[in-house]
């Protein structure tokens, strides 16, 4: 069987791996919410939200996929191979998404910093050169447009709620601060893709993303660290939290457990 | 299914001659097929029994997805994980949707679901047991998604109109839920490994007589029938609806590969049905009083979820009262 943890990287393949891999993430704190949500309605739109991220990190990783196949004589990999069989330090994605889901606060503060950046990156990705990026830019857009709505939503509902649910909620805040910094801090992959037109500048996306955050907060009537505290960053390269180890172990179970399967 | 015990509160049949004017109009509607809606006069109770045979029908599908997000996290490939993700989000839907054709017969959405989580309620006893291997996803929807749409398909007849159309909706989505089960059944079999096939007769091992209890109690052991059947919102009797779905399931158990854990199974050419042992009804009763293997952790896992969530719906309603003075002030 190929070694995922073998395959070499391109910027384009390493970028295509941190998208796919943030919502693959974030999409399974999603399924770990499946049946705790406050109400029924919002089970709804947590699993509708699950869904989305779960598409979207299918169509990214598919990408990904074929691109190292491509690049890599011999390699039969898919989305299925990359999601289910890659240890931790292959993972690219954001350390914000793979904290736990805490309270209904950290799950919705967590959504919200994730949404912001979300959402401008994918209209920039949209317009990429690539029609594979664009493609898939676009139709994720249109969801998490959604999901900034929903998640600004419930910033503001639960700053600007009762006294317990603005402390939780600016105790979210301050306590997922840290891993922002990696949402707007651009690396040599990240200037390799904006440079070959497939991505976003770093300018217009720190931009847009701040706006959102600054705006929602001060309607919310909550504060935040400074842009400039110190941020804890290396999702992006590999370099995880504790917290990640877990969540693949469970995900990765079953692929895991039954190597030679090779359907389910 | 989902209400497979429904207390009527009715001692014994009325005739159209023993009824009031009121209760023989209404009777003689149900009898023509003539739907009867929120508006309608009715009997308290018949009101009283939808209201517990749809509120049970509304829990089973909350509590049903316990079982099913039970393996969410580890479903196996992209694939599955969106196609569950997407079937409990649509049990979600069922559950909403059920509590609103509820609380069109005056009764409040969450005081029924206080009553569920004091287990003063009851819910699909099927739920309460384990799912302890991936194929018990499969076999949850082939085998319950199966047996619930047997007894639904005739409630999309009932005499209530928006349970009715409720159920219309319902079935819908439960046929595409049961096909989808099957396939996960059928490709282990087909194409999986000798583990897998084991995972699969496993899980019908242990999940073949929960579903048969599924179409509640025997027919000389179900007092509240005559009624429900008299009222229409039961339209076959448990027996035969339990004797319908082993007839259309054996063929598909065949298919598969696979064997039910019942010696007693086998065709009979001289009734045209499938012959079946007896189920043990003490297992059925005691888990319908809340002895089942998960029944304290279905409701708690379902309590803690509103309990600890009450903060959140407490500052969703605070925020939209200073939205209001807002607006007021402005």
């Amino acid at each position: 069987m190929q070694n995922v943890s073998q395959i070499t990287r391109t910027p384009l393949t390493e970028y295509l791996l941190r998208l796919g891999d943030s919502v693959l993430v974030l999409g399974q704190r999603h399924a770990e919410l499946c049946g705790k949500a406050p109400a029924l309605e919002e089970e709804m739109a947590l699993m509708n939200v699950g869904l989305d991220l779960f598409g979207q990190a299918r169509n990214w990783l598919t990408y990904a996929a074929e691109q190292i196949n491509a690049e890599q004589a011999g390699s039969e990999l898919d989305a299925d191979a990359l999601a289910f069989k890659r240890d931790a330090q292959d993972f690219r994605n954001l350390l914000l998404v793979e904290q736990p889901n805490g309270d209904f606060a950290d799950t919705m503060a967590r959504q919200f910093l994730f949404d912001a950046w979300h959402v401008p990156l994918l209209e920039g990705l949209a317009q990429a050169s690539d029609p594979r990026i664009a493609e898939v830019a676009a139709k994720s857009l249109k969801e998490a447009t959604y999901h900034l709505r929903r998640s600004s939503e419930w910033v503001v509902r639960l700053g600007d709620g009762t006294e317990e649910s603005r402390a939780r909620m600016q105790r979210a805040i301050d306590n997922l601060w840290r891993f922002t910094g990696e949402l707007v801090q651009f690396d040599e992959v990240d200037q390799a893709m904006a440079d070959a037109g497939l991505a976003p500048d770093a300018g217009t996306l720190v931009a847009r993303w701040k706006a959102t955050v600054e705006k929602v907060l001060e309607a919310a009537t909550l504060s935040h660290p400074p842009f400039d505290a110190w941020m804890y960053t290396g999702g992006k390269t590999g370099h995880h939290t504790e917290h990640l180890g877990f969540l693949l172990a469970e995900m990765q179970y079953l692929p895991r457990t039954y190597p030679d399967a090779t359907v389910w | 299914m989902y209400a497979q015990l429904v207390e009527t509160g009715t001692k014994k049949l009325k005739t159209l001659e023993e009824m009031g004017p009121q209760e023989r109009a209404f009777q003689e509607k149900v009898n023509d097929e003539i739907k009867i809606e929120p508006k309608n006069w009715m009997p308290e109770a018949y009101r009283k029994t939808l209201i517990r045979q749809i509120s049970q029908h509304a829990h089973s599908e909350v509590v049903g997805m316990l079982p099913e997000g039970n393996w969410l996290t580890r479903a196996p490939s992209l694939k599955r994980k969106l196609q569950l993700m997407a079937k409990i989000q649509d049990e979600a839907g069922h559950g909403l949707y059920l509590y609103s054709a509820m609380e069109t017969l005056g009764a409040d959405r969450d005081e029924e679901i206080q009553k569920l989580h004091d287990g003063k309620a009851k819910y699909s006893s099927i739920f309460n047991y384990p799912t302890l291997n991936w194929a018990d996803i499969g076999t949850i929807g082939w085998l319950v998604d199966g047996a619930a749409i047997v007894n639904q398909v005739p409630l999309q007849r009932t005499s209530y109109g928006p349970y009715s159309r409720a159920m219309i909706r319902v079935c819908k989505e439960e046929s595409f839920h049961q096909r989808q089960g099957y396939q996960i059944l059928l490709t282990l079999m087909r194409e999986g490994t000798e583990e897998q096939k084991a995972m699969v007769q496993d899980s019908i091992n242990r999940f073949w007589w929960p579903a048969l209890m599924m179409f509640g109690p025997s027919d000389d052991n179900s007092p509240n029938s005559a009624q429900s059947m008299a009222w229409k919102i039961k339209r076959h009797s448990n027996d035969e609806l339990r004797q319908r779905f082993i007839d259309q399931t054996v063929p598909q158990l065949e298919l598969l590969g696979c064997t039910a854990p019942d010696p007693d199974l086998k065709w009979n050419e001289e009734t045209g049905h499938y012959d079946f042992g007896e189920i043990d009804w003490q297992e059925f009763f005691d888990v319908v009083q809340g002895n089942g293997p998960c029944n304290r952790e279905r409701i708690d896992a379902r309590r803690r979820a509103i309990d600890e969530g009450a903060w959140v719906r407490e500052a969703a309603v605070a925020h939209a009262e200073k939205q209001r003075q807002r607006r007021q002030a402005a």
